[in-house]
């Protein structure tokens, strides 16, 4: 009993008990972005983790369900119909779940390269009908919303950000046991047989297409949910939700936080919301480095963090781990020193391109120098170079401790 | 004894392209039967079972599963009409466990279809009959391996396993033993005989000895045709066949 | 009369350069498999290192120039990125090429800024070749027609005429038949993507001043790129020709309509009520669905020919 429920239980105290730890508005906002980016990052790994379905456009059904959710509370706020606000989340997972139908339908008649082209078609034909229909769209600003409705189911008046926050981690949780039991479904079992083996499949049954389809739509359900959270958060929605861009950082998130285990979308949301609210305001160059974790992981890790974390766990359980420490230490501190290097390049480029003064003295880690003077290049590429040849012995050294921790484990194993 | 034909093919062809690979082929199964298709290398033999489990279209004729023409159906469907075929070269779900691999192959036959509300896991009589096949082919203690770890020998074995699984009636298996040491072709061919019991079974294999042990019937495929069906002690003795086959069926 | 005349001109220089880009596109992907997500991004550095060369030796040496980089730059992402992915197969190769084009993207903003550039047509091209009824011609137009013609003419002979064009050739439609280029299909590979990379990188160099040369370039035209490999039929050179050809006409003819399905009713006499449903629908001028039509034809025609118009493969 505890063993099956006790990680819902404490991801449901967790949520409970954060805010009130960090309850600064602007901690109450990631917090509340970080639940909607799980959200819509797990509805997102239905489509590629589960079901081998790399989708360029899963934003639209995101997009759908804010705007139908906005629309949804105008026209509760005009007395059109009495829904209450805990509800209005439905309403936009319906929007995705119907929007995901006929687009569904044609896009998940193939898998792999050509339902990704088809994707990116797809986001593109929506993102061009946004200027073709502002009463929908709501134009260049979008639609707004007032989200405190006369209705209520619990007498909550979701005036300030932390009542809201509660409305978001209650549909988180709800939204993500409902998909973590969806992987326990038929449907959610043949999904992963098609991702695997879509060659094979027609041949226990199953018709590929309609399984395809049928995830399809149920993830554009879920990701219809997070559209209407978001709606809900900020009170207007625009087109920025509903366009490639949004696509792409769902796929940026749930790809570096690891599509091979349930958790990895969790921990990718996460990850990425942090990064991507933290860095906007310390550097423009937020997204470059983003870029650079996610190309890093396909690289190097295609299993995300999720799949880092899951292949130490048998060292882990044997009690091994610890030899392994010391190496990653090292091999961190080598890492930082690229980075730092690559990281001084990046910001004094910026600097240079972007900033209105160019010529004024930009500060990195409280020295100030100037970004059109050669010193910093030379440190700079130095620090790369250095770093680089630092790693790859202790890369080398990392994977000779591995194998021969690997081995003691399964002596200890037979032994 | 009744005679009834559980599949029938008609002057069946297909070409790819210009080359034609199936010259017109007629061949009626009994059901009930065991139907060994023997023939050189690149004689059509894993192309007429595309053919018949609707993998290809049809060039040209008329397949029948009970009565039923099949052809221009597609393969999903005519697994349901109860035709199950395994491949000569290993098509497992690769990263799935030997367990969820047998539960796929049940899935359809058991009824479940496309439900997103049930829970696998709490189907008692779906995973008694998944354990029950997992234990029948000798895999209980790879029950939770990935299938991609498994070795060759247990691939193939895997690879009947989830053709029967789903209970068909017609069972195609396309080379079962093929790269298969003896003991473990022994293994197989005792498996075979016991899942095929009471259910029709077309096979092509090319070792000798199995073909004999196992077949009620065999058919000689050469250059897209069939020379010749009949019994095994028939076919030993067929002029036509022994040219064909160089006195490959002498040593058996 | 001259709307159509000057419309279908326009339409052939943009729908060759269309093309030299969903060339490069086809053959990647027909030979590979590997839909190359940063293709576009190709296209853009092509513009953006034209600029850069030309301001130190002018237009002329920046078109042999500059797509020769960005051919040796697409070769070296084959090489050390794309093959280190391969064997986690293809999805992860296009989500590599993704990540590129993210990177490419951002590296632009880093180096360049923000803001479009002053990329402009070379001062020798800069001139009216001929007036047609009231408007002019440029010449520069005619130029991007003749370059794109000549690479045309040079892939045509080059898959027709060469051994190993043959085989690559053949391979579009026989993936397996890559095979027969024996050992050196990774050296092939590498040269098919450089290959590639460059024609984008040409078509950047003569699109870049002639459109516009700014950060989001490869946004604006990559999906129509995309959308041309999926009409045309993934890995078919025609399918490609066809498709970018109906799509800038489509593009280009459009904007001269100004017409709505009002004025579409109208004809049958019918009008519509004050508050219509959809409102928006029934205003929807001819002239503005221009960026909507290429992934309007793409819808349609999955649901009729999923494979495109020329495509015979199975993806
Ligand atoms: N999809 C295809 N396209 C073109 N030719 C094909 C295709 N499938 C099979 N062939 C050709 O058809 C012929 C018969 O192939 P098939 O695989 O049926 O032979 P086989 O009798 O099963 O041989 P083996 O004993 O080697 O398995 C071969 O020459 C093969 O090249
Ligand atoms: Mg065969």
């Amino acid at each position: 009993m505890l063993k099956r429920y006790g990680v819902w239980i404490a991801a449901a105290l967790i949520l409970v008990i954060l805010p009130q730890i960090f309850d600064s508005g602007f901690a109450i906002t990631m917090l509340s972005e970080m639940c909607i980016a799980i959200i819509f990052a797990l509805s997102y790994n239905m489509l590629l983790g589960q079901g081998g379905m790399l989708s360029f456009g899963h934003a639209v059904f995101y997009g759908f369900g804010g705007f139908i959710s906005i629309h949804a509370i105008n026209v509760v706020n005009d007395g059109g119909v009495p829904i209450p606000l805990e509800l209005i989340p439905l309403v936009g997972g319906l929007a995705g779940f119907i929007f995901a139908i006929p687009l569904g339908y044609i896009s998940t008649k193939k898998a792999g390269t050509t339902f990704a082209l088809i994707s990116l078609g797809l986001v593109e034909l929506v993102v061009a009908c946004v200027l073709l229909f502002p009463s929908f769209f709501g134009g260049e600003e979008g639609v707004s919303g007032d989200r405190m409705l006369e209705f209520s189911l619990t007498g909550v008046g979701f005036g300030s950000g932390i009542e809201v926050f509660y409305l978001i981690a209650f549909w988180l949780i709800v939204t993500s046991a409902l998909m973590y039991l969806q992987t326990q479904t038929p449907l959610g079992r043949m999904a992963n047989a098609v991702r695997d083996n879509p060659e094979r499949a027609p041949f226990v049954g199953y018709n590929i297409h309609l399984v395809r389809f049928f995830q399809f739509s149920l993830s554009g359900f879920f990701a219809g949910i997070a559209g209407g959270l978001l709606a809900i958060n900020y009170e207007i929605v625009n087109s920025e939700m509903i366009g490639a861009a949004a696509s792409g950082h769902v796929l940026l998130m749930t790809y570096i936080g690891g599509v091979g285990h349930f958790f990895g979308p969790i921990l990718g949301a996460i990850l990425y919301t942090f990064l991507h609210l933290t860095l906007v305001n310390i550097t423009m160059a937020g997204q470059i480095y983003l870029g650079v974790l996610f190309i890093v992981i396909i690289l190097w890790a295609p299993n995300g963090m999720a799949g880092i974390i899951m292949v130490h766990r048998p060292l882990w359980q044997a009690g091994l781990i610890r030899g392994l420490l010391p190496h990653y230490l090292v091999a961190l501190a080598a890492g930082l020193v690229v980075f730092f290097g690559a990281m001084i390049l990046v910001e004094i480029n910026y600097h240079l391109s972007l900033s209105i003064e160019p010529d004024n003295p930009i500060r990195l880690f409280g020295v100030e120098f100037k970004a059109n003077s050669w010193p910093p290049w030379i440190v700079s590429i130095g620090l790369i170079l250095v770093g680089f040849f630092l790693l790859r012995p202790i890369m080398k050294n990392i994977r000779l401790k591995w194998d021969e921790l690997t081995r003691e484990m399964q002596k200890g194993k037979f032994a | 004894m009744t005679h009834e034909i559980a599949l029938n093919l008609v002057d069946v062809h297909k070409s790819f392209g210009e080359s034609q690979i199936i010259r017109g082929i007629d061949l009626a199964v009994e059901k009930g039967e065991r139907h060994a298709i023997i023939g050189p290398n690149g004689a059509g033999k894993s192309t007429v079972f595309n053919l018949i489990s609707g993998y290809y279209p049809l060039s040209d004729g008329k397949i029948e599963l009970n009565d039923q023409v099949i052809n221009g159906l597609e393969p999903f469907q005519i697994n349901r009409l109860g035709l199950s075929r395994s491949f000569q070269v290993t098509n497992l779900f690769s990263r799935l466990s030997v367990f969820e691999n047998v539960r796929c192959a049940l899935l359809w036959s058991a009824g479940y279809k496309y439900s997103f509300w049930q829970l696998v896991g709490q189907q008692k009589q779906l995973n008694e009959k998944t354990k029950e096949i997992v234990d029948q082919f000798n895999m209980s203690h790879r029950s939770q391996t990935p299938v991609g770890e498994l070795s060759y020998a247990e691939q193939r074995a895997l690879e009947i396993g989830i053709t029967v699984a789903g209970g068909a009636e017609v069972i195609l298996l396309d080379e079962p033993t093929a790269g298969m040491s003896h003991s473990e072709t022994e293994q197989a061919v005792d498996l075979m005989k016991f899942v095929s019991e009471g259910k029709t079974l077309v096979v092509v294999e090319h070792d000798m000895g199995v073909v004999f042990d196992l077949a009620d019937r065999i058919s000689v495929l050469v250059y897209g045709k069939i020379i010749a069906t009949d019994t095994p002690d028939k076919i030993r003795s067929n002029k036509s066949v022994q040219e064909a086959y160089l006195g490959q069926l002498e040593e058996v | 009369m001259e709307f159509y005349v000057i419309s279908l001109l326009n339409s052939l220089v943009f729908g060759m350069l269309l093309f030299m880009l969903s060339s490069g596109l086809t053959l990647i992907f027909g030979m590979m498999g590997v839909l190359n997500f940063a293709h576009a991004s190709f296209y853009m550095l092509g513009a953006y290192f034209a600029f850069q060369i030309s301001q130190f030796a002018g237009f002329w040496t920046a078109l042999v120039i500059a797509p020769i980089l960005i051919g040796l730059l697409g070769a070296a992402v084959e090489r050390f990125g794309l093959r280190t992915v391969h064997k986690h197969g293809h999805v992860a190769e296009l989500l590599f090429t993704f990540g590129l084009a993210f990177m490419i993207e951002e590296l632009i903003l880093l180096i360049w800024g923000r803001v479009a550039l002053n990329y402009q047509v070379p001062s020798s091209l800069d001139f009216t070749i001929f007036r047609l009824f009231e408007s002019d011609f440029p010449v520069y137009r005619l130029f991007m027609l003749a370059i794109s013609v000549f690479i045309f003419v040079v892939l045509y002979l080059l898959l027709t005429k060469t051994r190993t064009g043959i085989i690559i050739q053949a391979s579009l439609t026989h993936p397996e038949g890559v095979g027969m280029l024996g050992h050196n299909v990774p050296r092939i590979f590498m040269l098919v993507f450089g290959g590639g990379s460059a024609l984008a990188g040409l078509a950047g160099v003569i699109g870049g001043n002639y459109l516009m040369t700014s950060p989001s370039m490869a946004i604006l035209l990559g999906p129509i790129v995309f959308v041309v490999i999926v009409i045309g039929g993934m890995g078919s050179l025609t399918g490609a020709l066809i498709a970018s050809l109906l799509i800038a006409t489509l593009q280009t003819f459009a904007v001269g309509y100004d017409y709505s399905l009002i004025d579409l009713l109208a004809v049958f006499n019918i009008e519509l009520g004050p508050e219509p449903w959809f409102p928006d629908l029934w205003r929807i001028k001819v002239e503005n669905t221009g960026p909507l039509l290429p992934y309007l034809l793409m819808v349609i025609m999955l649901i009729l020919r999923p494979k495109g118009i020329m495509g015979e493969r199975e993806s």
